[in-house]
């Protein structure tokens, strides 16, 4: 590991001002991603900004037809909240997803989706479920959150605070984790509600992406049979040891299918 | 250097550390508790698992000025004086170890199974839980066998009169 400044701001102004004075700063929240980028030296950031005094980024609340889930909320709040099994269990469904229950201990919902890792799972479930989230400057879709590979539309100076999601609808999360690592291979998120939103994470070159054509498929008959003969281009999709394209994109397409068929009997 | 104060199995600490120590390497270079394990390095084994707080974590994936001002236990501190705690001693009644490096992180993952899925356990559940906790010897059967029997020990009258 290359050396750092360490800081532990107890407000989120002190956090912003080292965020802002240090260009090569970054923040720390769980820490399950960014440690071990930081023991393999893939990444020496000057100072390292630890999230975890400041108060009021971890909890969950639902706000009108909102869930609210504050950044710093780890994976095991999600999991084994009452409040989000009975607001938006599928929410539930991928946070005990996530790595292992030691993980799930420190791993936050703000630390997943601002590293945007082609494999993880909050990302499907902020595409598929059209969350917002919510910064220090301004409140982003989604759909514009979630850019490219280990990129998202954050400015290097800006704080994820919360995640909200509309409740309403069903949803139904299906992954097929890499036996070694737990990421997914290939996962699915499939909602249904005002209309039909299906996220693919851990497959795609450029990561989570919305499967459009499954999802027109899906709007005018919300059924398995709906998606036969809809495939996922393998040239698009990740290709290494653990797996071809070919292979991912079949995956993703038994995952949808799987997700759509739990939602029908539901 | 980072001036750090932490509880470690009921003690206080207060020590100087690098910020890049790991707190496993807090516990087993600087404080000489090597009874938990470095097997993976890389979050993957469950080896040095230990409880920040009353909650499992990886130790080798978390930073020691992360758990300023926490209570941490490690495989050290779970018994009482010489009286193995229920979890310790249902693993050696079910011989829940072979070569025994995973152990340390196996007892402390099986204490955290009981906080968060209470005494009575079945199979399915104890190894859907164990996913983060491998075992070279490939001894699971025994492991969940412990870990069933631990639990179920955890909640008798004498063991809660004991705490």
């Amino acid at each position: 590991m290359f050396t750092f400044n360490y800081h532990r701001p107890d407000t989120l102004a002190l956090a912003l001002d080292t965020l802002t004075a240090n260009e090569e700063a970054k923040l720390l929240a769980g820490g399950q991603t960014l440690i071990a980028t930081l023991k393999q030296r893939l990444a020496s950031p000057s100072d390292l900004i630890d999230l975890a005094s400041i108060p009021g980024l971890r909890g969950i609340e639902v706000n009108g037809d909102r869930l609210v889930v504050g950044a710093m909320t780890r994976h095991a709040d999600v999991e084994n909240s009452t409040l989000v099994r009975e607001a938006l269990p599928v929410l539930a469904e991928v946070a005990a997803l996530i790595g292992d229950p030691a993980v799930r201990n420190r791993g936050t919902i703000g630390g997943s989706i601002a590293n945007n890792d082609p494999s993880a799972d909050y990302p499907a479930a902020c595409l598929g479920l059209n969350a917002t989230i919510v910064t220090d400057q301004r409140r982003i879709e989604a759909d514009d959150f979630f850019v490219g590979l280990f990129e998202t539309a954050l400015a290097a100076d800006e704080i994820v605070l919360a995640v909200e999601f509309s409740l309403g609808g069903q949803g139904a999360y299906e992954k097929f984790p890499n036996p070694a690592s737990r990421f997914a291979m290939a996962g699915a998120l499939v909602w249904r509600g005002d209309g039909v939103r299906v996220a693919i994470t851990g497959a795609g070159q450029d990561g989570v992406f919305r499967w459009t054509e499954a999802e027109e498929a899906l709007a005018g008959d919300f059924s398995v049979a709906a998606l036969e003969g809809l495939e996922l281009s393998g040239d698009e999709m990740i290709g290494d040891i653990h797996g071809s394209g070919a292979y991912r994109a079949h995956l993703a397409g038994v995952m949808t299918r799987r997700a759509v068929a739990r939602i029908v009997r539901s | 250097m980072q001036e750090l104060s932490l509880n470690v199995n009921g003690r206080p600490v207060h020590t100087s550390v690098d910020v890049r120590m790991l707190l496993v390497q807090l516990l087993r270079d600087d404080l000489r508790l090597t009874g938990t394990h470095v097997g993976c390095d890389t979050s993957q084994c469950g080896a040095c698992t230990v409880h920040v707080d009353g909650e499992a974590v990886k130790s080798c994936a978390v930073l020691a000025v992360q758990v300023e001002g926490c209570n941490v236990l490690t495989i050290e501190g779970v018994a009482v004086h010489e009286v193995l705690h229920p979890m310790q001693e249902a693993f050696r009644e079910h011989h829940g170890l072979q070569c025994g490096f995973c152990t340390p992180g196996m007892i402390l993952a099986g204490m955290d199974i009981v906080r968060r899925r209470g005494h009575q356990l079945d199979e399915h559940t104890v190894r859907a839980e164990l996913e983060g906790n491998l075992c070279r010897c490939t001894g699971y059967h025994n492991i969940v066998k412990a870990i069933i029997a631990g639990a179920q020990a955890m909640g008798s009258p004498a063991s809660v009169a004991a705490e």
